[in-house]
This record gives structure tokens, sequence and C-alpha cells, in this order.
């Protein structure tokens, strides 16, 4: 054992610098670039849009949603709480059916387990099937440099991996693609593709089914990731819709999947949950076309070579943190990534990361950290959020996603020690202690209105306050700064028509008047103006 | 040298006593144990197979021969394969080419195959799934999987009311495939295409009484 009894060590993250779970930029500045792409905003308001409305539908055709989410987020408590056993308990179960299991601390050993594995088979190439696990550790690119070729099957993958392209969401990687963009990809890429080929997306889908019924048919060896792994029978499952999976997982000799350590639940009857959840948050469907769950190797069906990868790369050090641990839960069913905001206009490829949207704002920096560098772009991510609180209303397993991120923040803060919103913070500290400063600034934040364009918004701020600016747009200030309005006629004559009201009695004292009172307190700042609020 | 399986549960065993969390019960409110009359479950399954664009014959178990000799004409079905156990009666009035499986038949000569017939584990009436766990009138995963057409007997006793009661049925040692309507994707600009690697077509027959 590598501890010393009573003296837990602080478990590592996932290596800087390797793998997928950083991007080159910080969150707003990548995002600043995408913001500049309309296709892609409309493409993915559409796609979000669309896929809200069919999961509303199919998670409000069940009226016991609300258990099912409750027992699916104490069954990934209880998993994670019993990983030690439940691991093993795999472990044994799949070697006792036939299969091997390897265990892996980092995505670089990973890499090099399943290299060795295929480079074993004697075989210069693998089918994949869409797995984030392998995206997170660059597994293809380590293939290709070992001179092994991968070939993703999933419709969107492969549209993603010819192209050259990173897929920018869980789901749909290729969102951002339209027809036109796919079918010239087609062109260019697919050796031997009709030239005649059109944009229907039955005829592309068609020519990828061609292009890649050659490849199932000859592949010795496929890779996969898994969406669970039971511990009490061994059973792997995958959920998929195409039938890429379950050519990938039936027809080659030998199949390797790679699995995060906290994909494992306790038992068979979990996945009756599991089975309800996942596909209605993810698709919007009641269930998902394919779903394929098999146990070691069973003789004379599917592969008779089965390696199954146990990975940590960080999920350990995500796990020995109170509070970020919650993000382990995760299924990776992107609900919380078509509720987003944020993630609405920036698109995937801002996060940097395999893992986009709210989630990824949580899970990447609790995988690979955000403290190796002053500007890691990891650093940027807990705040990629309004933390509206969307993502934990959709979220099957109930990850309370913006808690997390506040957390992050703190975090982030303690570990910087300075940033540009404490720098503001400690400035306004100081500005509003004493009166004249604080007049002066008024006056100063007047000239806010000649910096905002035409429709009253300042997209960038002068230092310190740019770091505020680069990820949102900040409303002018207004015209007249309270203190002048209270000293104007007007204002006077508002405040006693008020205090009139006030005083004409107590019956009046409802709730709504109290919020009432609240609202007028917040005009103090925008008299007359009507709206406020910068977010 | 320690190895990475004794570092990575060494690993979790810190992350556990540096986050100690209470124990979870895991609270089991959701529907179980439903059953629904024959007559309800039929309705309900068939009606989800049919959203899912599945094609679907309800009929009486002495029926099951014209059935199924009927849609493979239809689909113009000359040579099928079909599992070496599967109930030999039910091909009793197809006069097409039919050839059982064997472990050792390449996908390839799979592929050249214009339909494949199965029987079933189990169903699922909520959401239209059917379960084929391999056993023998069901075949090897590949079977079912690389023909263009997939004809999949179901007996309605089998169909469970929601999905506990029809993963209660299951035998987690068997090799087992979740089939919703055809294969299916949306990943061009989320508009549905059905049939992209698995069968194209998925047709249901119903056998009501049994
Ligand atoms: S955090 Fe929740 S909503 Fe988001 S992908 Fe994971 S399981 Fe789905």
């Amino acid at each position: 054992m590598s501890t010393f009894l009573g003296m837990p060590a602080r478990p590592p993250r996932s290596p800087y610098g390797t793998g997928n779970l950083r991007g080159d930029e910080p969150f707003p500045r990548a995002a600043h670039q995408e913001l500049g792409n309309a296709q892609l905003r409309r493409n993915l308001g559409r796609a979000t849009t669309t896929i809200r409305a069919k999961r509303l539908n199919a998670t409000g055709e069940l009226p016991d949603w609300e258990a099912l989410r409750e027992a699916g987020s104490a069954i990934k408590t209880d998993a994670l709480n019993r990983l030690p056993e439940l691991l093993e308990q795999l472990e044994r179960k799949v070697t006792e059916h036939g299969g091997t299991v390897h265990w892996a601390r980092d995505g670089a050993e990973a890499n090099e387990i399943v290299t060795r594995l295929v480079r074993a088979t004697g075989s210069g190439e693998v089918i994949k099937v869409k797995s984030m696990a392998t995206q997170e550790i660059g597994l293809n690119e380590h293939l290709e440099a070992a001179g092994i070729t991968p070939y993703e099957t999933d419709l969107a993958e492969l549209i993603v991996q010819l192209a050259h392209d990173r897929p920018s969401h869980i789901l749909v990687p290729a969102i951002h693609r339209n027809r036109d963009e796919i079918r010239q990809i087609f062109l260019d890429r697919i050796p031997g593709v009709d030239p005649e080929l059109d944009n229907v997306p039955a005829h592309l889908a068609a020519a990828a089914r061609a292009y890649l019924r050659e490849k199932f048919m000859t592949a010795k060896v496929a890779v996969s990731g898994a969406n669970f792994g039971v511990a009490e029978t061994g059973t792997l499952a995958v959920v998929e819709s195409e039938g890429n999976g379950r050519m990938c997982l039936t027809l080659p000799e030998t199949l390797i999947t790679v699995m995060g350590i906290e994909k494992v639940l306790p038992r068979y009857r979990d996945l009756e949950v599991f089975l309800q959840l996942l596909p209605r948050s993810s698709t919007g469907e009641r269930m998902n076309p394919y779903t394929s769950l098999w146990t070691g190797v069973t003789p004379g069906d599917g592969p008779q070579d089965f390696h199954l990868v146990l990975l940590d790369n960080g999920r350990t050090a995500a796990l020995a943190d109170t509070v970020g641990r919650a993000a382990l839960n995760c299924i990776r069913c992107s609900a919380c990534l078509n509720v987003c905001p944020v993630y609405e206009r920036t698109g995937g490829h801002a996060y940097g990361s395999t893992y986009p949207g709210p989630i990824g704002a949580v899970l990447t920096p609790q995988l690979a950290g955000m403290d190796a560098a002053a500007d890691d772009p990891n650093s940027s991510l807990p705040y990629a959020s309004s933390l509206c609180g969307a993502c934990f209303d959709a979220c099957p397993v109930k990850i309370d996603i913006p808690s997390l991120l506040v957390e992050l923040r703190h975090q982030h803060t303690e570990q910087t020690g300075t940033t540009a919103e404490k720098l503001a913070m400690k400035a306004a500290a100081a500005v509003m202690k004493r009166p004249t400063l604080y007049a002066g600034a008024q006056k100063a934040a007047g000239l806010g209105r000649a910096l905002a364009g035409r429709d009253g918004t300042i997209s960038r701020l002068p230092p310190p306050f740019g770091g505020w600016s680069d990820s949102r747009d900040t409303a002018a200030p207004p015209r007249q700064t309270f203190r002048a309005w209270y000293a104007s006629a007007e204002g006077r004559a508002t405040l006693r028509a008020a205090a009139d009201e006030h005083d004409r009695g107590p019956d009046e004292h409802t709730p709504d008047q109290g919020e009432g009172g609240m609202r007028r307190r917040d005009g103090e700042h925008a008299p007359g103006q009507g709206e406020g609020g910068t977010e | 040298m320690t190895s990475a399986r004794d570092t990575v549960l060494g690993r979790v065993r810190d992350a556990l006593a540096l986050a100690p969390t209470p124990a979870t019960a895991v609270p089991r409110g959701y529907r179980t144990g439903r059953t629904l009359p024959d007559g309800e479950r039929l309705a309900l399954f068939t009606d989800r197979l049919v959203d899912y664009k599945a094609e679907v014959h309800p009929c009486t178990a002495d029926r099951t021969a014209q059935v199924v000799a009927g849609v493979l004409r239809d689909h113009g079905a000359r040579r099928i394969g079909v599992p070496a156990g599967l109930d030999p009666r039910w091909l009793d009035a197809y006069d097409g080419e039919v050839r059982p499986d064997t472990a050792d038949i390449p996908a390839r000569q799979l592929d050249a195959l214009d339909a494949v017939v199965t029987a079933s584990a189990a169903g699922c009436a909520e959401t239209g799934t059917i379960f084929l766990d391999g056993s023998s009138g069901q075949g090897r995963r590949a079977l079912s999987l690389v023909p263009d057409l997939h004809l999949c007997v179901v007996d309605l006793s089998a169909v469970a009311a929601g999905v506990p009661e029809a993963v209660a049925r299951l035998v987690p040692e068997r090799p087992t495939t979740l089939i919703s309507g055809p294969s299916a994707t949306s990943d061009i600009e989320l508009e549905r295409v059905e049939g992209v690697h698995g069968p194209r077509r998925l047709v249901v027959v119903i056998r009501t009484d049994r």
C-alpha cells in the first residue's frame, strides 16, 4: 500500500500539459473569438433550444422523475463512498468472466496501456466508439504518434476527426457544423466518396455508413469508453444511437474499454435508474436506440479478448475535495450544456477542455487543477457562468453546479491572492468610506456613458475592471447619480409622494408592497430609467 | 515499485479519508413492480415502437408463420439469417433462403443477407424497447446487427410495463442488447436520420396470446 496509516496524502491532479483538459487561452479571450462567429451561435441556439424542449417533454412524461433523480444522485454518492471495495469487486468479476483489468494512474499511463494492447494484436488500426475518457487523455493523438490509426465511428466524431477539428458538445460533438460544411468535409476527406454528394443529412449519413462499414468488417481491435460499470456483476454498459457502438463492441476480436473509476455502479439493478435518467436527460428520448451490456467474454459471441482500463487521471484529486467530489456524479448527459446561457453563446471550444459547459467548468479544474501557472486557462473556467442555476435544475443526478463554481472561485481567489475582482472590491470599499471621494467617483462613473455604445452597454471597461467586462457587457451608469437626483426638485417631489403613501395606512403592507419598497430602493441608482442591473 | 493498481486504490482510500462523507442510503421511491393489463401494455408498447419508426404487427401465436412470411415478402427479403435455436415453425410459410447462423460465419457474409429473424428475451412497453440476451432463439449479437432488416418476434407476456420491471427479467452475465427503434442519428443539424450503422428497418411481431 502506498500510504501510511493515518496519514492520507492528497492525490495528484491530472499531470500538467498532458491530455485535453486545458485550452490554450483563458475562457474570456476564447469566448470573445467564438462570439464573433454568428454561424456558430445560430447553430448552437437552434440545437440547444430543440434538445431542451424535447428533454422537458421526455422528463415531464414520468410522474416519478424527481424520485429517479433522488435515487440516481444517491446511488452515485453511495458508489463514491464505497469506491475501493466496488472497484475491487468490479475487477474480480470482470476477471472471473475472462476479461483483463488494467489500472492507469493518469492519461499517459492509460495511453501506453492501450497502445501496448493494440500492438500485441499486430493491428495497425483501431475503430473507436465515441468516448469522453479517451478524448480526455488524448488517446487518438498518442496512437497516431505510435503509428496506429484510430477511426472514430460515431458520425459526429467522424466529422470532427476528418476536419481535424475539436468536439464542441458532449452529446453532439459536431453541432457547430452545418450540412454544407459537413458535405465539403466529406468530399475533401473521404476516399472514393461520390462527387455528386449533396447536403441532405440522410445522404451524408449514408456516405458515412458506406465508408465505415468496410472498417467494421475488417477491424481487429476496438476501443470504447463505458457509461457504467457494474461492480456486482462485472457488466459494462455503452449507450448509443447509431449502431456504431454495437459494431465496435461486437465485431472485432479484441475490445479495449477505458473507463473513469467514477463510473462504477454498485448493483446491476441500479441500471433501472440510469437507463431512465440518461436518455431522457440527454437526447430527450424515452430510450436511446441501442444499449449494449456485456460481462467479460462470451464464447462464440463478440470479442474473445477483453481489456478494461480503469482510469484515475485526477479523479481521486476531485474525490479528496469535500465539495468538488459531487462533480464526479456526472453521467455526461449534457443537459446542463443545453440550458446554459453562457454555453449557448460561446459554444464548447471556448472552454478549451474535453468537458465544456457548466459541468466542464467544474470538472476540468477539479481533474487538472488551476494552479500550475498564473495565466492557467483553467483558472478562468469557474467564472464562465452567470450562476443562474438552470444547470442544477436540469441535472439528472442533482449536482449543484452553481455552488461548486462558487467554491472553485473561492479556491482560486485563495490560491492567487489577487484578482481583478478582489482589487476592484478593495478599491470600492476604500472609496465608499470617504464621502468626497465617493461623490467624485460617481461623477467619474458618469463618464461611463461616453464609453457606452448606442445600446447603453459597455463592452470593455478600463482596468482594473477589464476582467469583468471580458466576459459580460456592463450597463452604462445612469445619467444622474442618486445624490444629484435626491437634491433635485423631481427627486424631492417623488420622495414626498412616497412618504405620503406610506402614511396612508399599515393595511397596505402586503408582501407586494414590501417588494415595491425593495424596488424603490433598487431604483435609487437609476431613477427615471426603469432598468438598472448589469446581470 | 508500487503497482498502478495499488497506487490508485491507495489514492481512493486517501481521498475518502481526507473528505469523509456519511454513508448514503438509496431511496427507491420511483415506480417499480408495475403491472398493466395486456391490452394497455400492447397499446403502449405499439405506440412507442411506432413513434420510433418501427413497423409493428400484433398477431396470435398460431399466425406467427404467416405474419413473418408476409413481412419478409413485403420487404423483398429473399435471403435471411436466423439463430440456430430459432423456432423452425415460425418460418413454415417462408419460401426464401434460410441460413442458420454459426459463430464462425464472418460478418461480411452477414452483410449479404436481406434480413434476420430473431426471438427476444423481454420488452419494455413504456419505452418501446426490445431486449436481446443471446439465448438460442436470439443468436449472437452480430447476427441481429449487420443485416439491414431486423424482424423480432416478441411475446406480449414478456413485455414489462416499465424499465425496472424489464431490467428485472435480464440475466446480467448474458451479452444483452437493448433496441429501441432502428439505428438513428441526429448529428447533422439535429435532423433525425434512420439507419446509420445498425439495421435501417425494425419490424416487431407481437404475439398477443403468449
Ligand atoms: S452535470 Fe448533470 S446535467 Fe451536466 S452533464 Fe453531468 S449529469 Fe448531465
